[in-house]
């Protein structure tokens, strides 16, 4: 792929989420150098700070860090699920990338989660609506993005699932009867509904068991390989992030400590943190 | 001694207090400027409980004049308990004139039916609605349902017609289907059945629909574009009678009862109770027009 400053797919300038009423110190007395999100002034708690990172088309970005370290309150500012207390980011299919999306009203920012966007969740439930059946659950993502033909949609929908491997006879199911794993092949089925140009993967693996664990793996690759999706993947597991990812962002803290490509910070990594984290993989 | 006429009725007119009155048309005002848009009111107490027509005697009292002409159906006819003691308090509280006839009110307030007589611009016709909310169903929480009509957030209303068509092959709503209003909100009709849905559409005379519980109240303008959701392949369709008919007229392009007599024969009969006399008097009789009730063949048999 091309990479140059013009062909970005997202890009993410100072993203910060903080809870609670900080001071004009909080920023310069939190993070990995103190050990600590926590403002020692105001108690107000520091998620995330000075995120900054380009995305490229079909690019997979792995964020590895520790609990609490941010990580998925990266994603989940990116997807909307919570306001950012400061932060700007454009995704180039939107708008040609000139307006910031973070700053759009909840109607846009519907449109972009829903034509533009695909998440998938570490709980299902997240993710799910257990009260509608899987097909269901595909079909409100269609739905929102225009889609009112029944038939089309089922469609859609049988061809998703057959491609996450979920049998097609337990289409008209509800989630909550499936295991873990194919609960986490629909959820991925729904994300991807709409040929999303970027998809946020948080977590996805924790808490199936190993073998299952490696076919949800082999599906998202096979998925970025055939459809050419962009992916953001949060994983506190380096092995995840090895198998998937092109480059990594190590955070601590709620801040960025190293990135680069994922080979590179897996063969020599420079933070103090990164090296702890790759010695414990090993 | 010089009689005291100011406190010669115990009550207000319509029994409301002016004040209150003036507070209801206030909301009828804003809900008739947004279409569809779930309007919160006072609702105040009642001489009958909340939950029994209590929403659409409160827009009933605050409209209502001197000159109006009174009638109310309960399911259609006029002669239902409901309808005779609503009837009975509005005359005593106003002494308007009341009246069976379809064409003859002014003031129309009904559960649960629209009539079948085609409604003019001078009428208006005001619903009781046990639940305003169409998106209840879905979203159990108020202030969640508010922020989805607000943000037009509907795909899990439609996601739950779908499933309905999944499960069942047809979308199983038979009563208060949900409509869309002036392309914008979607509306609970009050439960009328899908049958007078089509009637709302574009219809002369002006709904105004009180949820006296719920404290909502909700308008459909004259001549506003009034569509029951439904699907590009799965279309909305009235209930169908082309197999039944009245067995006092044979008409069947109407909304049908079923009856059982005493002997068990089953039998179906006109449900509007006035339109039903019309028919049976041979009075002239001009029907609402839609496309669905046009497509039906000659209903006398």
């Amino acid at each position: 792929m091309e990479r140059n400053d013009d062909n970005w797919l997202l890009r993410v300038r100072n993203l910060t989420k903080i809870y609670g009423e900080p001071s004009e110190n909080t920023l310069s007395l939190t993070g990995p150098m103190f050990n600590s999100n926590i403002c020692p002034e105001t108690d107000s708690i520091v998620a995330c700070a000075g995120i900054d990172f380009d995305l490229y088309p079909g690019e997979v970005l792995g964020i590895v860090g520790e609990s609490g370290s941010g990580k998925s309150t990266v994603v989940k500012l990116l997807y909307f699920d919570m306001e950012q207390t400061e932060g700007t980011a454009w995704l180039k299919p939107y708008n040609d990338g000139l307006q910031n999306i973070l700053s759009e009203s909840n109607q846009k920012k519907r449109y972009i989660r829903n034509h533009l966007m695909g998440m998938v969740y570490q709980n299902p439930r997240d993710g799910l609506n257990f009260r509608f059946s899987s097909g269901g659950n595909i079909a409100e993502k269609l739905i929102m993005a225009g889609n009112m033909h029944v038939g089309n949609i089922r469609e859609r929908a049988s061809d998703l699932l057959n491609k996450t491997e979920v049998p097609v006879q337990r289409m008209d199911d509800r989630p909550s009867s499936f295991s873990g794993g194919m609960q986490q092949r629909v959820q991925i089925s729904k994300a991807i509904a709409n040929n999303p140009p970027l998809l946020f993967l948080d977590e996805v693996t924790t808490g199936l068991d190993v073998s299952v664990q490696a076919r949800v793996l082999d599906l998202i690759r096979e998925l970025q390989q055939d459809l050419g999706i962009a992916m953001i993947v949060v994983s506190h597991d380096l092995s995840v992030i090895r198998m998937l990812t092109d480059r990594t962002m190590v955070m601590k803290n709620g801040r960025i400590v190293e990135s680069g490509l994922t080979d590179q910070i897996l063969q020599d990594p420079q933070h103090e943190y990164s090296q702890l984290l790759v010695s414990s993989l090993l | 001694m010089v009689e005291n006429k100011k406190y010669v009725n115990k009550y207000n007119f319509a029994f409301i207090d002016e004040a209150t009155k003036k507070e209801i048309r206030r909301k009828l005002l804003k809900a008739v400027a947004i279409p569809g848009y779930q309007v919160p009111y006072s609702s105040p107490e009642m001489p009958i409980s909340r939950g029994w027509g209590t929403g659409g005697l409160h827009v009933t009292l605050a409209i209502i004049g001197k000159a109006d002409v009174f009638k109310i159906i309960d399911q259609g006819s006029d002669a239902s308990v409901n309808a005779c003691n609503l009837r009975e308090f509005v005359h005593m509280m106003t002494n308007c004139k009341t009246t069976f006839d379809t064409r003859e009110a002014t003031l129309i307030q009904t559960r649960h039916r629209v009539t079948e007589e085609e409604l003019n611009e001078n009428q208006i016709y005001i619903y009781q609605v046990p639940q305003p909310e169409p998106l209840r169903g879905v979203e159990r929480y108020e202030n969640k349902t508010r922020q989805m009509h607000g943000e037009a957030d509907y795909a899990k209303m439609w996601v739950s017609l779908y499933e309905q068509i999944v499960r069942h092959g047809d979308i199983m709503l038979g009563a208060g289907y949900p409509v869309k209003v002036n392309d914008r909100y979607i509306m609970a009709p009050s439960p009328i059945p899908k049958w007078d849905c089509p009637n709302i559409n574009q219809s002369k005379a002006l709904h105004l629909f009180g949820a006296g519980r719920e404290k909502r109240l909700y308008a459909v303008p004259p001549h506003t574009k009034v569509e029951p959701l439904e699907f590009e392949d799965v279309q909305f369709h009235p209930e169908d009678f082309s197999t039944r008919a009245c067995f006092k007229t044979g008409y069947n392009k109407v909304y049908l009862d079923e009856l059982y007599f005493d002997d068990g024969t089953r039998h179906f009969v006109i449900n509007d109770s006035n339109f039903l006399d019309k028919m049976v008097n041979h009075e002239p009789i001009k029907q609402h027009s839609n496309k669905y009730l046009s497509e039906l063949k000659n209903g006398t048999e």
